[in-house]
C-alpha cells in the first residue's frame, strides 16, 4: 500500500485522454445510423390544437415522427416521476418542452423536416415569478394541480419545516434582530460534452443505449418504465462522460432515442447542440432566502428564522430533494439555540430545475454567510469574531436534532485566514472545535 | 455538389468528398473518423476542436474544409510518434491535466502550438495563449503546471 498512500497517481484513463483514444458517446458510429431531432414548444404555456407532419414527411430522407402516442409505457420519468418524455395531453408548460421527435437521414434533413411541421398552439398565460405563482388567482402551471406549490408530503403538505427549540423565545432574548433577503439565480452546468445518445437493436434484438448519464442505474429503471421493457432487454452502456456536474442526473436524450429505435428500427444518434443543451436541459434553480437572526450585543446568536422559496420551473426534477438539503444546511455551521426553517418548491413556466453541484446546499450557504456579515456589521463586530464565537463545537445540535461530531469550522477558518495572510487575534486562534469551554 | 479534398493528416495523405458547407471538424469526425477533436460548441467558443493547420492552432469547427486543400493538419492522434508519448502528454498525465478528458485534445494541441512559438512561456503568457480553450472540470492550474513543467524539462 505504501506505494500509493501519499503519492499522486495518474488517472486510470489519463493515457486515453492525452492520446485522443477515449471514445465518448458522440464518437460512436453505427452503420445505418439516423439522426434524431426534437420539435419543441415555441411558447411558455399552451395547448396544442393541431400537429401535422404531412409536409415534413415529404422531405427526402425523413423516416418519420415519434409522439407521446408511441410511448409503450409511462410518459413520465425523473426522481418524482413528474417529467413527461413528450408533451402529454397536448399540453406544454415551458418554452422548449419536447413535443415530437423526427428521425431522418442526417441533421440537415431533420432540421428541414422540423421547420415544415405545422404546429398550431393556443397560447395560455404563463407565470414566471414564484411570488406571483403563489397568489390564489395565479394561472396554474399544472392544470391538474390545486396550486403552483409542490406537495412535499402527500396528501397536502407543501412546506418543508425544520424546527429546533422555540424561535419566539430566542428572538425575545435577543438584543437585536437582523433581517436580510437574498436571491440566487439560474445556472447551467455547461459540461464540455453536450447531452447525446446512440441507440440501436443488437443481434439478440436487445435495445442498446450508449448514454452520458451520471445516474445510470436510476435511469435504467426509468427507461424500463417508459419503454415497458424488462432490464434484461436493455443494454445501457455508460461510464464515459464528458463532464456533467449534476446536469446528467436527469435523462435528456436517452428516452427519445430509444423510442425512435423502437418505432422505426434504425440505429439513431440524438445529440443536443450547444444551444439546445443550454436552453432545454435542467438547471440549478433560482432561490429566494429570507433570514431573521436574533443576536445578543456580545455576539452570541439566540435564534434564527429562515424562509426559503425555490423555483423549480415547470416540473419537479430533483428540486424538492435539493430543497430539503438547502433547508437543513441553511442555518450554516453555527450554534443557534432556537431555529426554524420553512421551505417550499414552486412551479413556474420556466425550464426545469434539478440538481447541480452542491445540490442546493450552497444556495443556503451563500445567503447564510452574507447574512452573518450583515449581523456583524449591525453589531459593529469583526465578522471573524462573530463566526468564531458561534461556530459549531462537537456536541452542538443542528436544526434536525443531529449532534455535531468532528466539527471543523474553526480550524477551517484559521487555515483560510492563514492562507489569505490575515492575522487573527490570539483569542480566536486559541479556540477549538473540540469544545466551547476550551475557548 | 461535392468536391474531392486532399490534405496531409498527421503526416499521411488523405482524401474526402466534401460539401462547400462542411467544416474541417465535420470532415475529420464524420468522414475520416478522427474523433479526438470534439464538438463542444460548434461556434468557436470552447476550443475542444483545436487542431494544427500548417503548425498554427485553429478551431476546426470554424475552418471551412475546402480551405485546407494541400495543407498539413495535425490532431492529438498525430502528436505521439511510434507509440511514444510526447513530454507534454506525459506532463498532462503527471499533473492531472484532465478530469473528464473532453477538452484535453484541444488543450494539448493549443499547448503544442504555444510551446513551438514560445518554448519558455511565463504563467501570464500561458493564460493568454490558452484562453480560447475551456475546461469545465477546472483543470486550468494543472494544465498550466504541465506546460511549465514541459518547458522546464525542454531546457
Amino acid at each position: 500500500m505504501n506505494q500509493y498512500i501519499g503519492k499522486a497517481m495518474p488517472r486510470y484513463d489519463a493515457q486515453g485522454h492525452v492520446t485522443g483514444k477515449v471514445r465518448y458517446v458522440d464518437d460512436i458510429k453505427v452503420p445505418g445510423m439516423k439522426c434524431v431531432k426534437v420539435l419543441r414548444s415555441p411558447v411558455h404555456k399552451g395547448v396544442i390544437k393541431n400537429l401535422d407532419f404531412s409536409k415534413a414527411m415529404t422531405v427526402p430522407g425523413v423516416v418519420g415522427f415519434v409522439t407521446a402516442q408511441d410511448i409503450p409505457g409511462k410518459n413520465a420519468y425523473g426522481r418524482f416521476q413528474d417529467m413527461p418524455v413528450l408533451a402529454p395531453e397536448n399540453r406544454v408548460r415551458y418554452r422548449g418542452e419536447p413535443i415530437a421527435a423526427v428521425v431522418a437521414a442526417d441533421e440537415d434533413t431533420a432540421l428541414e423536416a422540423l421547420s415544415l411541421v405545422s404546429l398550431d398552439i393556443e397560447e395560455q398565460t404563463p407565470v414566471f415569478d414564484m411570488f406571483e405563482a403563489m397568489k390564489p388567482d395565479a394561472p396554474l402551471v399544472r392544470h391538474d394541480s390545486k396550486s403552483n406549490v409542490w406537495v412535499h408530503y402527500p396528501p397536502d403538505i407543501t412546506e418543508v419545516t425544520m424546527v429546533k427549540g422555540r424561535v419566539d423565545e430566542g428572538m425575545a432574548q435577543a438584543d437585536q434582530v437582523i433581517h436580510g433577503r437574498y436571491s440566487t439565480g439560474v445556472q447551467d452546468h455547461a459540461p464540455m460534452e453536450t447531452n447525446v445518445s446512440v441507440a440501436y437493436r443488437d443481434e439478440m434484438d436487445r435495445l442498446v443505449i450508449h448514454t452520458v448519464s451520471q445516474t445510470i442505474y436510476a435511469h435504467l429503471g426509468m427507461l424500463c418504465a417508459i419503454l415497458a421493457m424488462p432490464m434484461s432487454q436493455i443494454r445501457y452502456i455508460g461510464g464515459r462522460v464528458g463532464g456533467a456536474f449534476g446536469g446528467k442526473n436527469d435523462i435528456h436524450t436517452d428516452h427519445i432515442a430509444a423510442l425512435a429505435v423502437l418505432k422505426f428500427g434504425h440505429p439513431v444518434k440524438y445529440r443536443l447542440s450547444r444551444e439546445e443543451d443550454l436552453q432545454f436541459t435542467t438547471k440549478r434553480g433560482a432561490f429566494v432566502l429570507d433570514f431573521k437572526t436574533g443576536v445578543k450585543n456580545d455576539g452570541r446568536l439566540t435564534a434564527c428564522r429562515i424562509d426559503i422559496w425555490h423555483d423549480t420551473g415547470a416540473y419537479a426534477g430533483m428540486s424538492p430533494y435539493g430543497l430539503e438539503k438547502c433547508a437543513m444546511f441553511a442555518p450554516g455551521p453555527y450554534d443557534f439555540p432556537h431555529v426554524k426553517v420553512t421551505a417550499r418548491t414552486i412551479f413556474t413556466n420556466r425550464p426545469i430545475s434539478s440538481s447541480m453541484r452542491g445540490f442546493s446546499v450552497i444556495n443556503g450557504q451563500i445567503a447564510s454567510e452574507i447574512h452573518m456579515n450583515r449581523v456583524a456589521e449591525a453589531l459593529g463586530m469583526d465578522p471573524w469574531e462573530l463566526r468564531f464565537a458561534n461556530a459549531w463545537r462537537d456536541g452542538d445540535q443542528g436544526v434536525t436534532g443531529y449532534k455535531v461530531r468532528g466539527a471543523g469550522a474553526l480550524e477551517a477558518m484559521k487555515k483560510a485566514a492563514e492562507l489569505a495572510g490575515i492575522k487573527l487575534p490570539d483569542k480566536l486562534m486559541s479556540m477549538s472545535s473540540r469544545g466551547r469551554q476550551a475557548s | 455538389m461535392t468536391h474531392i479534398l486532399s490534405f496531409q493528416l498527421n503526416g499521411a495523405p488523405v482524401q474526402a468528398l466534401v460539401k462547400p458547407s462542411d467544416s474541417l471538424l465535420d470532415v475529420l469526425r464524420e468522414k475520416l473518423d478522427v474523433t479526438s477533436p470534439k464538438r463542444g460548441c460548434d461556434s468557436g467558443d470552447c476550443g475542444a476542436c483545436t487542431v494544427l493547420l500548417d503548425g498554427t492552432a485553429v478551431r476546426a469547427c470554424l475552418t471551412c474544409a475546402l480551405t485546407v486543400e494541400g495543407k498539413q493538419v495535425v490532431t492529438v492522434e498525430g502528436l505521439s510518434r511510434e507509440g511514444e508519448l510526447q513530454p507534454l502528454q506525459e506532463a498532462f498525465m503527471a499533473h492531472g491535466g484532465s478530469q473528464c478528458g473532453f477538452c484535453t485534445s484541444g488543450m494539448l494541441v493549443s499547448a503544442t502550438a504555444l510551446l513551438a512559438k514560445n518554448p519558455h512561456p511565463q504563467r501570464q503568457e500561458i493564460a493568454q495563449e490558452m484562453s480560447g480553450n475551456l475546461c469545465r472540470c477546472g483543470c486550468y492550474e494543472e494544465i498550466t503546471q504541465a506546460i511549465l513543467d514541459t518547458a522546464r524539462k525542454g531546457e
